[in-house]
Formats: structure tokens, sequence, C-alpha cells
């Protein structure tokens, strides 16, 4: 059983709303930005390592590639 | 006992656990969170006395019990690392950090602006919102630290004191609603006591810190698979798991 | 390798910075005592300084709450069930202020021995229940204060 009337009711919060709407926006705004933040670390650091990793193979490989393109 | 203690400490052993692990950790807190947001703004009922007011409790407990967790985690994280040199404690701890940081300022933020209507102030130096307060900064100082030496393992040692070193302002934190006169009350919701309010009230409360708890061991474990990436890149099994998995 | 050393040195000053504030906020805590309000008792017998900023905390009394009619004007008694002591206050009362629940006024001492109040904060205790059950508890004797005694019958 909702405790609100109708969708105003909700928003409004009987006169609370700015604050309740304030505490909680922080808090969800928060947990959605730390998501897309570590979201965010994770590719960074895995495509660095993959480049690193490419870039190291391509180097030891690269006196076999000269003998195979002679 | 042991063997599993040291195997856990081993950065490969922890990255497919966790790898393991996370996904559900991450599913877990955005049921509980959504269930939780939605049950405790819409449908829990208003409390006699505070009004709608008082559905902050629903972000300002989980945040605030978050904020002394992870603090405590680190002091723990710091204690193993310093006892058994053990990396993957330093690199979580590490990790978790900032998350604590954050929700001291969430927990400060919001018991501010649920203050202003209930008690009819933003802020008063009581006991209790100061040593929160001073939890916060303790939090900046443990993360400044780590990054103010030039080798990093000195960096995570000194992390690893300071968290050692402010714990002890969590007793301090919890106890100072019963120790000292101040404008907070005291706890309505304890893991060891019956909560001070009717079951339609505390059962999204119940949902919000356990989602809020599963957040946490969520990011943690990522943000530390992350950090080992970093810290252990050129390791051969790093190597030879990113040729299998490109 | 110049601003390597910058930073590092930013850093370190910014730590010290960080530990002077919170020990500094930890003084400006202590700065008396860490109590927050002075009790009616302590007032009573002396401890709380005259003429001078204090806070004083205890529940409003019973029946001791007087609107002046035309202005402002209130004045209540704040009690600990041992001593009382008067508060005259100018101004809006927050929301939650009521007789027989918590308050912590700021204001001084006056000779007179009352406390002439420029804040009054509304305290509230631990319980939480919604306005039915409030009601429910009244009706049958209880304050809602004594939920947490009063046991898990009593909620719906």
């Amino acid at each position: 059983m909702m405790a609100f009337e109708s969708l105003a009711e909700l928003v409004s919060m009987g006169s609370h709303g700015p604050y309740v709407w304030t505490a909680w926006g922080a808090t969800l705004g928060f947990l959605l930005l730390s998501v897309i933040l570590v979201r965010g670390e994770s590719r960074g650091v895995r495509r660095t390592l993959r480049r690193r990793l490419r870039r190291d193979a391509a180097v030891a490989s690269s006196p076999s590639e000269d003998q195979d393109e002679g | 006992m042991w063997a599993f203690f040291h195997k856990l400490g081993s950065p490969r052993w922890f990255y497919g656990i966790a790898a393991r692990l996370s996904p559900w950790c991450w599913a877990l807190a955005l049921a509980l969170i959504l269930v939780g947001s939605v049950w405790g703004l819409a449908f829990a009922p208003a409390d006699y006395q505070q009004g709608n007011s008082f559905r902050i409790i629903y972000v300002h407990v989980p945040a605030a019990f978050l904020a002394q967790s992870i603090f405590l985690a680190l002091a723990a994280s710091g204690f193993v690392f310093m006892v058994w040199k053990i990396k993957i404690a330093d690199m979580a701890a590490a990790m978790m950090a900032p998350l604590g940081a954050a929700m001291t300022a969430i927990a400060l933020l919001s018991g501010s602006v649920w203050g202003k209507p209930t008690w009819g102030t933003w802020w008063q130096w009581d006991a209790r919102l100061t040593s929160m307060l001073i939890l916060l900064f303790l939090y900046l100082g443990v993360m400044l630290i780590r990054r103010a030496f030039a080798r990093p393992q000195s960096g995570a040692k000194a992390a690893s004191v300071l968290a050692m070193v402010g714990v002890i302002n969590i007793p301090i934190i919890k106890y100072s609603v019963e120790w000292w006169n101040t404008l907070h009350q005291p706890a309505s919701f304890t893991i060891t006591e019956r909560p001070a309010m009717p079951v339609e009230m505390w059962m999204p409360l119940l949902i919000m810190v356990l989602g809020f708890y599963a957040f946490f061991a969520a990011f943690t474990l990522t943000r530390t698979r992350t950090e080992i990436l970093r810290r252990e890149g050129h390791k051969r099994w790093v190597k030879e798991l990113f040729e299998e998995r490109p | 390798m110049r601003a390597k050393r910058r930073n590092k040195m930013l850093l370190v000053l910014g730590l010290v910075a960080l530990c002077a504030v919170a020990v500094g906020l930890t003084l400006y805590a202590l700065r008396s005592n860490i109590n927050l309000f002075f009790s009616p008792v302590q007032i009573a017998a002396g401890e709380a300084p005259v003429d001078r900023q204090l806070r004083a905390g205890g529940m409003v009394k019973e029946g001791s709450v007087h609107r002046d009619s035309d202005s402002l004007d209130v004045s209540f008694v704040v009690t600990d069930y041992v001593d009382d002591v008067e508060v005259r206050y100018s101004g809006i009362l927050p929301d939650l202020f009521r007789e027989g629940q918590g308050v912590v006024v700021v204001g001084e001492l006056t000779g007179d021995g009352y406390i002439a109040a420029d804040k009054v904060l509304a305290k509230h205790d631990e319980n939480y229940m919604p306005p039915e059950v409030a009601e429910a508890l009244e009706d049958a004797g209880y304050s809602p204060a004594d939920y947490k005694q009063a046991g898990p019958g009593t909620s719906q």
C-alpha cells in the first residue's frame, strides 16, 4: 500500500521534499557515478595493459617477421 | 585454514575468485537498493512526528554504517598487510578508502538536511557529528599519506599505520551518543537490539543496509581486480591470461 | 623531477593541514567538555556560566508552554525531572517542538535564573512509528516514547 495518494504528494513529501530529495539524490547519484567510474577505470587499465602486451609481443617477434619477409 | 589464508593472499587466485563473485555482488546490490529505495520512498509509512523527512533514514543510516565498517576494514587490512605482508590486503585497502570517504560525506550531508527540518539546525558541534567529521578527515589523511612517499611500499605502510591508529575514532562515534549528551539521538537500528520502530519501517532499512554492503563488496572486488592488473601487469600469469582471452 | 618533489611537498603540506584541522576540531569540540548542553540539575547546582552563551537541554515540561498572543514570544520550562529551568524565547519554534519532547536551547542564563534563548533546537528520541501506531499506543495508555518497552504486540 502506497504511503501517498498521488505522484505530486510523493514529490512534495508533505513540504519536506527539498530535504528528502537532496539526501536521496546525492546518495543514489553518487552510487551511479561510482559504478560508471569503476567500470571506466577497469576498462582503461585493461586497454593500456593490452596495448603494452601487444607492443611487447611485436618487439619480441619483429626479427622473425623480417625473416619471413626476406 | 592457514593454507586458505595464504591462497587468498595470492593475487592470481584472488583475481579469479573475485571475477566469479563480483557479478553476483553487483546484481545483489542493484536488486536490494532498487527494492529498498522504492519501498522506503513510496511505501514505508511516514513518522508520527517527523512526517516524510523520516525517509532520509533509508540513505543516512546505511551510509553511516558503511562509513564506519569500511574504516574498520581499512584497519584490519592494514594489520594483515603489516604482519603477514599480504599485498592483496593493501590493494583492497587502497581501493575501498575512497568509498568510505564518500559514505562519510553522504552520512554528514544527509544528516545535515535531515537535521534542518527536525532539529532546526544544519549543524551542531555535538560529539556524534564532530566525531563523524573527524572520520572524514581521517579517510582523507589515509588516502593522501599513501601518495606522499616516493616509494609505494612506504606509502602503503604509512596508510596502514594511520588506519590502525585512526580506528580509535570508531568506538568514539558509536558510543558518543551514550557517553555524552548530544543533539543526535541514540541508535534506532543496531544488529544486537530490536529496532526502535515497527517492521514496516525497519524492513526497507534492513534491505538498504544489506544493499549498501553488497555494493561495498562489489565495488571492492572489481576495483581490487583492476589494481591487480595495474600492479602485476608485468607478471607471467597476467600475460598468459590476456593471451588466452584478449 | 622538480615537479615531482613539489607535488610531494604539497601532499605533505596538505596532510599537515588536515591533521591540524582534525586536531583543531577535536579541541574545539572539547573546549569546555564534550557534552553539548547543561542539564537543569547542573544549572541549579551553579555549574553553568551566567551571562555567557550556553546550551541547556532537557524535556519541555508538560503544560509549561505559554505563547504570547500578539508576538512570537514564548516561555516554557525545561526539566530533567529533578530540576527545572525557565526559558524565554522570541521566534519561530521548530516543527518538532512539543511539550514532553526533548529540546536544546542556545542562549544566556540571566541573573534572574531564566535562560534568554536565541535559538531553540528540537531533540527527538530514537523511536520511529507511523501515526496510527502512535495513536494506538496512546489509546492503550502508553506514551510513544515507551514503544521499545511496550513490545512487538503493539505494532500493527
